[in-house]
């Protein structure tokens, strides 16, 4: 070990030659992050997708309280997510973007309790790792649950339906949509949809990575870099949900 | 239940590390806070100043999250250029699709 360590000190050049970790980061991680890369390519892709469609719709000119759904124009988001489950039961008309803005926060903290596993897996830690994972597996499950809810009750529309061209439409599906041009619903699908995905498939895999802990797996293994690499992961479903809310929900 | 093995040993908690995940995670918080208080005090009028702010802000949210806790601010300095300048193709694209998408829009009303 101390001669090979000698050995590429001696020569700049072999640090891409092999036998060294050029990036300083083990294998598994580097290609983790190159698979996020190409997954933030594809995430980018779609979300501009999204703007280019948009920029080929009118977009709303008259006065905002005046805002009614309708095929001819693009809507204005925070007029369409403005459901909460049970706000009738309370008497509130409309909660514009809250029930989103509560679906960010839960994925910030599900992040965040993340981060905090990965701490506890570098000092060995196996409770604190497992109670952590725990946390952000349970974050991951109620981010789900909010999104079936909202595709749920977009689906099957809001209470007031539009007249539009002498059709009577209630709800959104891919061919036909209330709250506006059907393009806009199908964007809704597919990004929301992919995003889920990887919402659904990061609680999985955290999962797996939650049992390995708790089995004792990798405290055997001596090191509990697998906590770090999906880490990597859940971070970056964090992050496109960032941009999936500004483009999607703000904009 | 489940007690740690014996020869492990746990290390204590590095204080400063958490303090700054849960100042990162305050930063988010706020960010996000700012931002729905603009969506809802900003008139829609002003629609060019709100999505500059919201892009812009949105931007600083996404260097947190991959700055500090995806940590690749503390990698080295070949491994995050190798993550954020193939980016510059997604700025690239950006361009091309929102001009196209205009060109469509203006052929088509």
């Amino acid at each position: 070990m101390a001669d090979g360590a000698v050995l590429v000190d001696e020569s700049k050049k072999s640090l891409w030659g092999g036998g060294v970790s050029p990036f300083k980061a083990s294998y598994g991680k580097v290609m983790m992050w190159f698979f996020l890369l190409s997954d933030a390519f594809t995430f980018s892709a779609l979300l501009i997708t999204y703007g280019m469609i948009r920029f080929t719709h009118p977009s709303y000119a008259g006065a905002i309280p005046d805002f009614k759904f309708s095929q001819e124009y693009w809507p204005i988001p925070e007029k369409v997510f403005e459901a909460f489950p049970g706000m009738h039961a309370l008497g509130i008309e409309s909660a514009p973007l809250i029930f989103v803005g509560l679906m960010t926060f839960i994925l910030i903290i599900s992040s965040v309790t993340m981060v905090l596993a990965v701490e506890a897996g570098e000092r060995m830690d196996r409770k604190g790792v497992e109670k952590w994972m725990l946390w952000t597996i349970l974050g991951g499950l109620t981010f789900l649950g909010c999104q079936a809810w909202e595709w749920a009750h977009f689906i099957h529309g809001a209470d007031i339906s539009m007249n539009a061209v002498g059709n009577f439409i209630t709800g959104a599906g891919l061919s036909s949509n209330q709250y506006g041009p059907p393009n806009f619903a199908a964007l809704f699908f597919f990004i929301t949809g992919f995003h889920g995905f990887h919402v659904f498939s990061g609680v999985l895999i955290n999962f797996i990575i939650f049992y390995q802990a708790t089995v004792g797996i990798l405290e055997r293994r001596g090191h509990y870099e697998m906590v770090e690499k999906v880490g990597l992961y859940w971070h970056f479903v964090d992050l496109v949900w960032v941009f999936v809310f500004t483009f999607f929900y703000l904009v | 239940m489940n007690h740690q093995s014996p020869e492990i040993e746990v290390r204590p908690v590095d204080k400063d590390k958490v303090k700054n995940f849960l100042r990162v995670m305050w930063y988010l918080a706020a960010i996000t806070a700012l931002e729905f208080a603009i969506a809802f005090t900003v008139p829609h009028e002003f629609k060019w100043v709100r999505n500059v702010v919201f892009i812009a802000l949105t931007i600083v949210k996404a260097y947190y999250i991959v700055a500090e806790f995806m940590h690749l601010g503390h990698e080295k300095k070949s491994l995050k250029m190798s993550i954020v300048l193939p980016m510059l193709f997604v700025v690239f694209l950006i361009f091309i699709l929102i001009f196209q998408g205009n060109a469509i829009y203006n052929t088509l009303y």
